[in-house]
């Protein structure tokens, strides 16, 4: 156990969570766009997977993992526009709908994935998204190898951060989206279109988990794999809650799930005599916890989960 | 915490009933005719893989039968899910507690040894509505006590049941040869009997039949079904009229539960006879889409399960005659649903909209 | 005033404006002209369709045919933000504020700001506050919404508006909100507002408000313009008849009753409102068999709050309740219903009803697992069903039939399967909250029958309602609630308007309040 105690030890294990959180942290920012407009969006689940598989294909396909991204995103986006159809146009239950994008993504990409790869035994690679080490500052010791070793994408997730923050405090469109979510009776009478509002919404959450779906099959490993998201979507939406529909919070609660994969990974490897499945549980477990502490302390956007209709029209 | 869904209708007449069945037909067609796109896509013949489809459900003796084992699970955690979302209680969690319910009835089976069939089968039966039911307990008492949403914890449940269940055929009860990860098999006498050997149809349907009726009588006919409608459709109308929501939700967790628990029981005793590490295989989450598509109502969960069952055992023959993957099976369920949903979307909108104007300003 | 730049057009006029929703005809050819400068009421019963008619010119709603002109020249709004840009602002019944934004925020909401989508908070806080102050609309533009009390929130409503270059106001019952003396300051506005040229649309049922206020009035009817008068022209009573379409019908006969024994006592009642609040301060009262005991006061000064208390729905954290003499403090509502209680809560759709429901299944609500409605746990539909025809009957609930979902009933008839379950169960005391909000008139009467019934039958009834002509038509003693506390109780016999408006206000009234009790 004396590895635990050591500088690496600590380093390699921050710099994994701020790596594994980052999925987490992309879909969960989208996820708080879209519930901060009043939209519960389970199908982050499916947004997410559809994105990893996307992002697989069109990097796969071209050859740049960067179009990889974009396929990724554009993947997400098209999952949240039939689920923005259905919950927005139509005012079909979020729950029910969010369950069938989920079922949806699921399907297509393993039929996908079985019908374009075929099932051979060579596992089918693209070109991944290499870590940017960043001129200087990757140097320093202790800081660079947590924070300025790490994909193009954790740089990204943390500039969301900030851009989502930005977005919902201080300009005009976030203070729509979140009267929207509010109250949208009162914003659709100072003339803001809650659909158009709802819409924009849960297009960036769905092009947002696309992004963190690339990133989960382009870091790395950059492979494909059926059910890769394998639950970090539902993580996400506890991530939300835990966060108080808040971008920063978001920061703070996805790290918190990273370093709980990232102990699971290295105490795996470490330390044999624990079952691996005891760790696996962790961010499960942990999200359980959190959810219960938060309970009662946190306010969710009033229509959540609401259907807004225009009347009269 | 939400809204009732628009799917949620209780066909209490026959021309109701027989319209919910139009409507479940019209869009299994469509998605079929979206499936066949795919199938083109794929570069197979569509017409070629729905017969194989369709022989291979309903094609001989052998392949009905089939259906009806892959059925029962279906319809068990289907009805569970049908009450549970009836009482606005949204339990995503009918795969942890399949997971669950199997192992505890895979720990009586492999303790029963010697025991008589008329103890080890109650017995084992027993152990899975109460694996199942515990699972699904927990989730139920921290959204009615502590508020907790219960739409993330039971999605949580179900990974931390898969991993609890993985550790035990890997761990404590691996097969005596440790090869594979799954149990020994479970005592004779806890098995459920074969009825219509050689087949596999085994005596877990009967289970499902039983279960089919009292959930009805349950749902449609009793008080408490009265009382989770209530506290379904207006969570304030419940407390106000004096119906106790959080104890409703607790019951149909508990029953939700043990329904999935029985349906990963009839796996490891009427099938496999053993605990394998992926024994659900995603039916927690098929069930789900059952129970909406039979309009939660214990009747459209039968017809929804069958033709699920149906669906995926055409698929394997499908897959092996035109070489188009199984996994096919789960776009055209997820594409049965959208076009229920949107089509029942379009109804109530119409609906909303005659109602609303007889409202005054 | 009227006409006095008739050269000019007018600010704004309907033409022929015509709105379906689906068969039921909400306006039918109304026309109507709003002058410069003028203060014009729109008056007609719920139902009548004055708000349905603002709501086109405010670009809520597309009218089916007819047009709209501002200025002479014909628009079409297609949403608010149109309208707003000619001009037009509107104060909602339901304020249309998000609680849980600044005041700021709703005031600049959907608003381009200077560098959009930037929002420049500095600029547009002094430009609020400068128009509140020329105004003389005080208000904390930093404070949120949802702590302001509902006064002031229309007072930001009107901020909202007059920010957005708002030269017509258009008000949607604005006074149900104030009390009679606020009601005062409140039209002091209103003419300040006229002096400085601009023009409002009052709506309103009350008919002292036209009389008071206004410079002409137009009058609706089923959805028809029955009449526009001059307001100095025109009596009150010729305005109510216009308005009903028939002489009023007096109110239910009051038959001279002796108070029996107390079946509802509340003794130093605290609680907390949802936001953890104090919302009751120490509440006690006590309501006899064969009385009507009457709250007044302005919403939000705890009705609600007491309503829940007493229904079993919030627990108090300090005093207690006694129904016919059994302790049912912080009681499940079940043991408020055995120990007698009837309630008509006051959200008639979302507490009192399961909208989805049977009219059948909700006359039994609270009943269902009762016998005859239920043996062994199992539902007996012949009972539910015979249960429901009678009710029908005797309250003359027009629904399609017993098996018609309830939301598809109209305001009135979905108020009586309320009544009819309420008073089916043969309550001592009946907890009357709104009973009235959005019925129409005779709809309205109807309520106010059974209550007197109810009195006439030695029942108790308490009536929480912040209509104060219904509070002083039908009560035996007034109590005036003000932020938590009964600040008096008076006979309604002696008891005057301005008296329990005063008290509303929070006035105490310590030797009334002593003499009542």
């Amino acid at each position: 156990m004396d590895v635990m105690l050591s500088e690496v030890f600590w380093i390699g294990l921050i710099a994994a969570a701020i790596r594994l959180a980052t999925p987490i942290l992309l879909a969960s920012l989208g996820e708080i766009l879209a519930e901060r407009a009043g939209i519960l969006n389970i199908g982050i689940e499916g947004m997410l997977l559809i994105g990893a598989f996307g992002g697989f294909l069109a990097s796969h396909g071209t050859g740049s993992p960067w179009i990889g991204v974009l396929g990724g995103m554009i993947a997400g986006m098209a999952l949240a526009l039939l689920f923005a159809y259905l919950t927005i146009t139509l005012a079909a239950d979020q729950i029910v709908c969010g369950i069938m994008a989920n079922l949806l993504a699921f399907g297509v990409t393993g039929f996908g994935h079985r019908v374009i790869f075929g099932m051979t035994t060579v596992i089918p690679s693209a070109p991944p998204l290499a870590d940017w080490h960043i001129p200087g500052l990757a140097a320093i010791p202790v800081l660079g190898p947590i924070l300025f070793q790490q994909n193009p994408l954790v740089y990204l997730g943390l500039v969301l951060v900030v851009a989502c923050w930005f977005m919902l405090f201080r300009t005009s469109w976030g203070l729509k989206l979140r009267a929207v979510g509010e109250h949208p009776l009162a914003a659709d009478s100072v003339g803001v279109s809650v659909r158009q509002v709802r819409y924009a919404a849960v297009l960036a959450c769905g092009g947002l988990a696309g992004i963190g779906g690339a990133f989960l099959s382009l870091s790395q490993l950059s492979m494909f794999v059926e059910e890769m998201s394998a639950g970090r979507g539902f993580i996400a939406l506890a991530v939300v809650i835990f966060a108080r529909w808040h971008p920063v919070g978001a920061l703070g609660a996805s790290i918190l799930f990273g370093a709980a994969e990232a102990l699971q990974f290295r105490l795996q490897a470490q330390a044999a005599d624990i079952p691996f499945q005891f760790l696996a549980i962790l961010p499960y477990v942990l999200t359980v916890i959190a959810l219960v502490s938060i309970v009662g302390r946190s306010v969710q956007p009033a229509a959540l989960t609401r259907p807004y209709h225009k009347e009269g029209h | 915490m939400t809204d009732v869904p628009a799917t949620m209708v209780t066909p209490s007449r026959v021309s109701q009933i027989s319209r919910v069945v139009g409507q479940l037909a019209v869009a299994v067609v469509a998605a079929l005719a979206c499936g066949a796109v795919l199938i083109l896509v794929a570069g197979a013949n569509p017409v070629v893989g729905y017969v194989a489809l369709f022989n291979g459900a309903f094609g001989s003796l052998n392949s009905i039968v089939e259906v009806l084992v892959k059925a029962t699970p279906l319809l068990l955690a289907g009805l569970g899910i049908a009450i549970a979302f009836k009482s606005g209680y949204w339990n995503i969690g009918a795969e942890g507690q399949i997971f669950m319910g199997a192992l505890a009835a895979v720990w009586v089976g492999l303790n029963a040894h010697g025991w008589p069939a008329y103890v080890a089968m109650p017995a084992i039966i027993g152990a899975g509505f109460l694996g199942g039911a515990v699972w699904g307990l927990i989730p139920g008492i921290l959204r009615a006590r502590i508020g907790a949403s219960e739409i993330i914890t039971t999605i949580m449940f179900n990974y931390i049941a898969f991993f609890v269940v993985n550790y035990f055929v890997t761990g404590p009860l691996v097969e005596a040869d440790q090869f594979l990860p799954q149990t020994d098999p479970i005592a004779k006498s806890a098995e459920l009997p074969r009825i219509l050997r050689p087949t596999r149809l085994h005596a877990g349907i009967f289970i499902a039949m039983a279960a089919t009726v009292a959930l009805y009588w349950v749902m449609i006919r009793s008080t408490f079904g009265f009382r989770a409608r209530v506290v379904g459709a207006n969570e304030a109308a419940a407390r106000y009229a004096g119906i106790s929501v959080g104890w409703t939700w607790l019951v149909v967790s508990g029953v939700a539960g043990g329904l999935a628990g029985l349906a990963g029981m009839v796996e490891v005793a009427g099938v496999h006879q053993l605990l394998l590490e992926d024994i659900s295989g995603g039916m927690g989450f098929t069930a789900i889409v059952v129970a909406l598509l039979g309009w939660l109502h214990p009747v459209g969960v039968v017809i929804a399960a069958i033709l699920f069952a149906a669906l995926d055992v055409g698929a394997d023959s499908m897959q092996r005659v035109i070489g188009v993957p199984v996994t096919l099976v789960y776009i055209i369920q997820a594409l049965v649903v959208l076009f229920v949903l949107a089509r029942s979307a379009l109804e109530h909108d119409m609906f909303r909209r005659i109602w609303r104007r007889f409202r005054p300003e | 005033m009227v006409g006095k730049c008739s050269s000019a057009p007018p600010r704004v006029t309907l033409e022929d404006i015509t709105k379906h929703f689906g068969p039921v005809v909400a306006n039918d050819g109304v026309d109507f002209t709003l002058a410069d400068a003028e203060i014009h009421a729109l008056l007609g019963e719920n139902g009548a369709g004055k708000t349905t008619l603002m709501n086109i010119l405010y670009g809520l709603y597309r009218p089916d045919s007819g047009a709209i002109r501002v200025e002479g020249e014909i628009v079409q709004f297609d949403s608010p933000r149109e309208a707003i840009a000619h001009g037009i602002g509107m104060v909602h019944q339901h304020f249309m504020l998000v609680p849980a934004l600044t005041v700021l925020e709703n005031v600049i909401l959907g608003m381009r700001s200077k560098h959009e989508p930037l929002l420049d908070f500095g600029d547009f806080r002094r430009r609020v506050m400068d128009t509140a102050r020329s105004y003389n609309l005080a208000v904390d533009v930093d404070a949120r919404v949802s702590q302001l009390p509902v006064g002031v929130q229309q007072r930001v409503e009107i901020l909202k508006a007059l920010f957005r270059g708002a030269r017509t106001l258009i008000l949607d019952e604005p006074t149900a909100v104030l009390t009679p003396q606020e009601v005062d300051q409140f039209f002091d506005v209103l003419k300040g507002l006229r002096e400085a040229g601009y023009s409002i649309v009052l709506i309103t049922h009350k008919l002292h408000e036209v009389t008071a206020l206004c410079d002409r009035v137009t009058v609706l009817r089923g959805g028809r313009v029955v009449g526009v008068e001059r307001a100095d022209n025109v009596t009150r009573e010729q305005l109510a008849r216009m308005m009903v379409g028939r002489d009023l019908p007096r109110s239910g006969e009051r038959q001279e009753i002796t108070p029996g024994a107390p079946v509802l006592e509340i003794e130093g009642i605290e609680c907390l409102n949802a936001r953890r609040l104090a919302a009751l301060r120490g509440i006690s009262l006590a309501v006899r068999r064969g009385e009507i005991v009457g709250i007044a006061g302005v919403d939000g000064n705890g009705q609600s709050e007491l309503a829940e208390v007493i229904a079993g729905l919030r627990a108090p954290t300090a005093g207690q309740v006694r129904i016919n003499g059994r302790d049912c403090t912080g009681a499940t509502p079940r043991r408020c219903f055995d120990a007698g209680l009837g309630h008509i809560p006051q959200d008639r759709l979302g507490t009192g009803l399961v909208p989805e429901l049977s009219v059948a299944d909700n006359l039994v609500l609270q009943t269902h697992a009762d016998s005859p409605f239920a043996q062994w746990g199992t539902l007996d539909r012949d009972a539910i069903a015979e249960n429901a025809e009678r009710q029908l009957e005797a309250f003359s609930i027009r629904a399609g039939s017993r098996d018609t979902a309830t939301n598809t009933l109209s305001g009135g008839n979905q108020q009586k399967v309320i009544l009819a379950r309420e008073f089916s169960r043969h309550p001592d005391i009946m907890l009357a909250v709104q009973p009235t909000r959005g019925l129409d008139i005779a709809a309205a009467q109807f309520v106010h029958e059974r209550l007197l019934a109810a009195r006439a039958g030695n029942t108790g009834v308490l009536l929480i309602s912040t209509e104060l002509d219904e509070i002083m038509a039908l009560s035996d003693r007034i109590a005036v609630i003000f932020e938590g506390r009964i600040v008096g109780v008076l006979d309604s016999a002696t008891a005057s308007r301005e008296r329990v408006g005063l008290m509303m206000a929070g006035q105490d009234d310590d030797a009334t309040a002593r003499a009542a009790i």
